[in-house]
């Protein structure tokens, strides 16, 4: 196998028909350091809130649903009346996460939460979100302890809870907020990072689009403004 | 898998012949072109994003050993393997290896066209492991036991009933009397039956539509969410990838984000875009505890610095066969090997031999519209004229022909017998149409293929040649 690496990486060096590999190698790493950004749409780089309003619309867009709410306190009868509103039963499985310790679940005493990784049985999820990114109306989700990814895709239901302040224009603010960071991941990547923007979806059956093919068929946002 | 390209005269008019193919080629297209035309039109700077996608990865094939060299380092600074595979062998065996001694029994896959390439299921099944495709268009092409038609909708060719009748022969546990007419039933029954698999895995492979050199990460691109399930509950997570995937930065990965869904399937973005940075690490209630990145080449290398290199800028979107008339006209499967449409009329003679997949470059219009889409601006029609060069010196095609180009050589060498000759040759043709202008049949016999179908158009009369000096005359 070492044997394929240089074969493969020496190959490569003979094609382009190069000696030594020095120069390409600084060249490189200085692209890496320097992680300059292209080109950003324009839509990428609203004021805001008219980000706000962006992400909002963009997820509207691609199926997901969008609840605001003035600050934390008022999740919880936002979950409730979601949950009762599509007949889903009153029941979380949600992020051992500490950003959303503070949501007061007591004030609704007839739903159940219980935190852990998404077993095959849960229904619903709750979590909370890294970033939103208006130009595509994505979420940006990572993983950690506090995080498991099965949250995001086993369950039929997602719920994310989204504060305004997270909203960023483009990818590249997200990668910029995640590298500042870069302290509280391993290496500076969390394991999973996993951008998701609307219910999971198929087109595999004569090209007409289908919600919920093996992840979530409903994807519902809790959009704190406070 | 398997090569039929070779026979792509008799794979293509079989395909014309094939009713359901035809319904669903007519079905389908229409909706993918006006998808990108709409999502294109929407960002303004969808123009200038190509052209800096084009110049990215151009960047990344001059450096393309230096940037596999950091994805390693990071890949192995988080705890996961790199397997470095020159060949399709190299590379089934590696992940034979690897789920072999995971203990493996079922292993679940996300989509993934280089898994195509090495035939990696086959490989498994025939050491006793249980390969089982996840995607939803993979999946129904799985159970009807063919390759996939299309790069990103692989049962593109398959009709709702079609799948049906695949799910009554395979769901046999199911009350047979249910009822799947609607894609909704059919959508249902496969999210079932699948996550009973995605429970038993032991081992979920997964493709990788980019490699980050900055951070070590492999990325994929999915609508459904089975590679996420795939990657995320089972012990072991392989991804496979070629050598042409890497790219440098967060950022840069981000340009090239921005053209492949607007390109694919016309969405502004995917629903799922996961980037995975190793195994599970401590605290980590999911997640697979081992990580293995498998990088093939099988041959890519070798079209560096070659008049091929522009190809492998190539980003798997599809665009060039959504608008492709041959692709319209016959399908995927007409084209005999993995990649179809005008990418796989380049990179196919390129992995598998001008001999094998000769015919392709020539299953062209030039048309032009495969460049004219491609998110990467590759020169498709330049480099089909390119290998249908290097058939000609390696003298691949038939007697004819030959024959015919050699005789056009020499005329054209000698220009006033080639004016002469077009001359006489246009009156001839011009007094043997018909009333309408139009010759039903050619008289020698090597051209009489031409007009078996349809008529040629007679010469009105004089050449272009003629005409042209009469007016240079006239000034
Ligand atoms: S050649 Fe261009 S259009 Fe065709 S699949 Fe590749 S990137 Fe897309």
């Amino acid at each position: 196998m070492t044997d394929s690496r240089s074969q493969i990486l020496g190959g490569i060096a003979k094609s382009l028909g190069r000696i030594s590999g020095d120069a390409q190698r600084a060249a490189a790493r200085e692209r890496i350091a320097a992680h300059a950004r292209n080109l950003i749409p324009a839509r990428a780089q609203l004021d805001p809130a008219d980000q706000v309003r962006l992400f909002e619309q963009m997820a509207l867009e691609v199926s997901a649903t969008v609840a605001r709410v003035p600050d934390l306190d008022a999740v919880p009868d936002a979950v409730a009346g979601y949950l009762a509103g599509h007949n889903l039963p009153a029941e979380l499985r949600a992020a051992p996460d500490p950003a959303l310790d503070a949501i007061p679940w007591d004030r609704r005493p007839t739903l159940t939460v219980s935190t852990g990784r998404a077993r095959d049985a849960d229904a619903v999820s709750l979590t909370g979100a890294f970033a939103g990114i208006a130009e595509t109306g994505t979420l940006m989700l990572v993983s950690g302890a506090e995080r498991p990814t099965t949250l995001n895709f086993l369950p039929d239901t997602h719920i994310v809870v989204l504060k305004a302040e997270q909203i960023v224009g483009g990818y590249e603010d997200a990668w910029d907020r995640l590298r500042a960071q870069a302290g509280s991941f391993e290496g500076g990547m969390p394991r999973t990072v996993n951008m998701v923007t609307g219910p999971s979806r198929t087109g595999d059956i004569e090209q007409t689009i289908q919600l919920g093919a093996h992840g979530p068929r409903r994807l519902h946002i809790v959009l704190v403004e406070g | 898998m398997e090569s039929t390209a070779h026979s792509f005269p008799e794979n293509a008019r079989r395909a014309l012949q094939d009713d359901t193919l035809q319904y669903m080629l007519a079905k389908s297209r229409s909706g993918f072109q006006l998808r990108r035309a709409a999502a294109a039109q929407r960002l303004p700077e969808f123009e200038a994003l190509r052209d800096q996608g084009r110049d990215l990865k151009n960047h990344v094939l001059e450096h393309l050993d230096v940037y596999l060299e950091m994805f390693e380092s990071k890949v192995v600074e988080r705890g996961g393997h790199v397997h470095w595979c020159r060949t399709a062998e190299e590379a089934r065996e590696a992940i034979l290896g690897i789920c072999q001694k995971a203990g493996a029994k079922t292993v679940t896959k996300g989509k993934s066209m280089i898994a195509e390439e090495i035939a990696v299921n086959d490989h498994l099944e025939a050491h006793g492991l249980i390969p089982i495709e996840t995607d939803l268009g993979e999946y129904i092409i799985q159970l009807r036991k063919e390759p996939p038609s299309h790069i990103i909708a692989p049962a593109f060719h398959v009709s709702k009933e079609q799948v049906a009748d695949a799910f009554r022969a395979a769901h046999t546990d199911l009350p047979p009397d249910r009822p799947l007419e609607e894609p909704r039933e059919l959508i249902t029954e496969a999210r079932l039956m699948l996550r009973r698999r995605f429970q038993e895995a032991d081992v979920g492979i997964t493709g990788a539509n980019f490699l980050v050199a900055e951070t070590g990460s492999t990325i994929i691109v999915t609508n459904e969410g089975n590679g996420d399930l795939t990657q995320t509950l089972p012990k072991v997570h392989v991804v496979i990838a070629s050598i042409d995937k890497v790219v440098p930065t967060l950022e840069d990965v981000s340009t090239l984000l921005r053209l492949l869904a607007r390109s694919a399937t016309g969405q502004e973005f995917s629903a799922y875009t996961t980037f995975s940075t190793g195994p599970r690490r401590p605290g980590d209630l999911d997640g697979p505890e081992e990580f293995h990145v498998v990088l093939l080449d099988n041959g890519r290398s070798a079209l560096l610095g070659t008049e091929f290199q522009e190809v492998l800028r190539c980003i798997r979107c599809g665009a060039c066969m959504n608008h492709c008339p041959v692709y319209g006209s016959v399908g995927g499967h007409a084209y005999g090997w993995v990649y179809p449409g005008p990418v796989g009329a380049v990179i196919d003679p390129a992995l598998i031999g001008i001999k094998e997949a000769g015919h392709l470059p020539n299953a062209s219009t030039f048309c032009g519209r495969c460049e004219a889409v491609c998110p990467m601006r590759i020169p498709l029609p330049k480099m089909m004229r390119h290998w249908r060069e290097k058939e000609f010196e390696e003298k691949l095609q038939p007697a004819t022909m030959r024959q015919g180009l050699g005789v056009w050589g020499w005329f054209a060498r000698r220009p006033g017998f080639y004016h002469a000759a077009a001359r006489m040759t246009a009156r001839m043709l011009r007094r043997a149409s018909g009333s309408d202008g139009k010759l039903g049949s050619l008289p020698l016999p090597m051209l009489s293929g031409w007009t078996e179908h349809r008529d040629l158009p007679a010469p009105e009369g004089r050449t272009f040649q003629e005409l042209w000096a009469e007016r240079r005359g006239k000034k």
